[in-house]
């Protein structure tokens, strides 16, 4: 059996869980306060994924650029490919909070959408 | 001169939070004073996620969770200057501040609450020997140029410094294509949150060099390389440990400091534990009627809890407004053992009416401890604790009912489990 010690993400709690496997297999999850923590520690197991956050280049806001952000978590290993697509793109204000600023990134399925609402200057 | 209930200094996530909760216990005449563009303070450069899980029960970017309390405020009709530095301010709770809007103006209240947030402990106090060349910033200088106005600062990084906010910016560079060569903390200890050094440093192979410090910078016009060296226990350097990093950016992230100047020189009493002003249970300072919450009175590693800390200041405020008593005589909250400080610092037994949450930082790492809370010697409290680290703050609580029946100081002290 194999045991792995993981510091939880999911929120700046950052729990430390303890989790039990076997043939990379998860037996048993401990030391999360949540079940969002259980959670986590099972997928970290398979396929580590993470919130992405970045900003976009905006056009006529009272900023140069929009915080961004995905919709939910996309795998680690998608990182680069999904930051080279955000570097692409340019959008005009303004902006709403939550609109959807990229469909589908990096083929996760996942749309990135705006942190923040952006008026107009 | 303009005369309101209250004043609010400082628009961040305090000063919103005091704002809101002052218009919820009916205190409507009141002004907030913001010195940026817009409401919402330092989280507005804070992009990353992670924010709000103890106010709205989800995980929302720094500007989300601004936006979220601006919306509250703006629904409450809290009036908010922007672009309105504030100069002054006096135990008579005037204020002055300057605005283009209005020129040089002063204005007095009944209650003052500073929300005024902290800054970041620079170059000149940690003294890195060599050159003065461009490339070296704070860190949230640094995310400030990224994440607001839209610069890169540079391309090959190296951060000194293991708070929150160089770690997370070591992986926001790396996401936006810079090489950053690793992260120095002088401590045999990690000063950020455990969830940033895995999610920020090792996610992307980032080096922490635990026990190491910057000791000199090169470079004429632009930085051009460090040396890095470990230190002893003493924290002194050992020579024959030097190490260069040809990078054009260093990152200092090597403290908080809460934005005092105001409070000092209204000749309010700071306790330099925490280097804010002392203040009781309602979170009133030394001078009546000021108020003091958030990063501007000891700062915080969640902004959930400034915004509930900032809540309950106002509440204090609003508790001073209708009541305008004597709230009897203050017994004082100290840090004992392996306790850094602790907030509040006095409490008032005659006029205990509600539960007192203590926030307090521990010294050093200790896996199993027992917090002890105790007054002369009867111990109100003890409690097993796991994993204490100075840069996770702890909370306890004393009922309104063991504040009522205080007679001696306060100790919270936290002993190392035998």
């Amino acid at each position: 059996m194999e045991t792995r010690e993981l510091i939880c993400v999911t929120c700046p709690m950052g729990c430390r869980i303890t989790v039990e496997m076997e043939e990379g297999k998860v037996l048993s999850v401990s030391g999360n306060s949540c079940p969002r923590g259980e959670a986590y520690a099972r997928q970290e197991c398979i396929q580590p994924m993470r919130i992405l956050t970045s900003t976009v280049r905006i056009e006529n806001g009272i900023h140069r650029v929009l915080p961004v952000i995905t919709e939910k978590e996309i795998p680690l290993e998608k990182m680069e490919a999904a930051m080279a697509e955000v570097r692409e793109v340019t959008v005009n204000a303004p902006v709403e909070v939550n609109d959807v600023i990229l469909e589908d990134i990096a083929g996760t399925g996942v749309n990135l959408i705006a942190s923040r609402s952006m008026q107009k200057i | 001169m303009k005369h309101y209930q209250a004043i609010v200094i400082g628009g961040g996530s305090a000063g919103l939070s005091a704002a809101v909760t002052l218009k919820k216990n009916g205190i409507e005449d009141i002004v907030v004073l913001e010195k940026d563009c817009e409401p919402g303070g330092i989280l507005e450069q804070c992009i990353h996620n992670g924010f709000g899980l103890q106010t709205f029960k989800e995980q929302l970017s720094g500007p989300a969770y601004a936006e979220r309390y601006v919306k509250m405020a703006q629904e409450l009709n809290v009036e908010i200057k922007l672009n309105t530095m504030v100069t002054e301010l006096h135990k008579d709770r005037t204020v002055r501040y300057v605005s283009s809007a209005e020129g040089d103006v002063t204005i007095s209240a009944d209650a003052v609450i500073l929300a005024v947030g902290c800054y970041e402990r620079a170059r000149g106090a940690i003294n890195i020997t060599g050159t003065r060349p461009a490339g070296i910033y704070t860190a949230g200088q640094a995310q400030r140029y990224l994440n607001i106005e839209g610069y890169m600062v540079g391309k090959k990084v190296f951060i000194l410094g293991s708070g929150d906010i160089g770690l997370i910016m070591a992986r926001r560079m790396t996401l936006e294509g810079a090489k950053v060569y690793g992260v120095a903390e002088i401590m045999p200890y990690s000063n950020g949150l455990p969830r940033n050094i895995r999610q920020c440093l090792e996610d992307f192979d980032i080096p922490l060099y635990l026990s190491h410090t910057v000791t000199k910078t090169f470079g004429k016009d632009r930085l051009e390389k460090i040396e890095l060296m470990q230190v002893d226990e003493k924290m002194n350097p050992i020579p024959g440990t030097e190490q260069y990093f040809d990078v054009d950016t260093l990152l200092l992230s090597v403290g908080l400091i809460p934005e005092n100047h105001l409070a000092e020189d209204a000749g309010i009493i700071m306790d330099p534990a925490i280097r804010g002003p002392k203040v009781d249970d309602t979170y009133m300072t030394s001078a009546e009627g000021i108020f003091a919450c958030g990063n501007g009175l000891h700062v915080h590693d969640l902004v959930d809890f400034v915004s509930l800390q900032a809540a309950r200041a106002a509440e204090g405020a609003a508790k001073y407004l209708k009541e305008h008593k004597d709230r009897g005589r203050a017994v004082a909250v100290k840090p004992g053992e392996n306790v850094g400080y602790t907030v509040p610092t006095c409490v008032h037994p005659q006029d205990a009416c509600a539960n007192v949450e203590f926030f307090f930082r521990v010294r050093k790492p200790m896996d199993e401890a027992v917090l002890e809370i105790r007054s002369g010697d009867q111990v109100l409290r003890t409690m097993k604790k796991r994993k204490l680290m100075p840069s996770e703050m702890e909370r306890a609580v004393l009922t309104a009912k063991e504040i009522a029946s205080l007679k001696e100081e306060v100790i919270i002290a936290v002993k190392e489990a035998a």
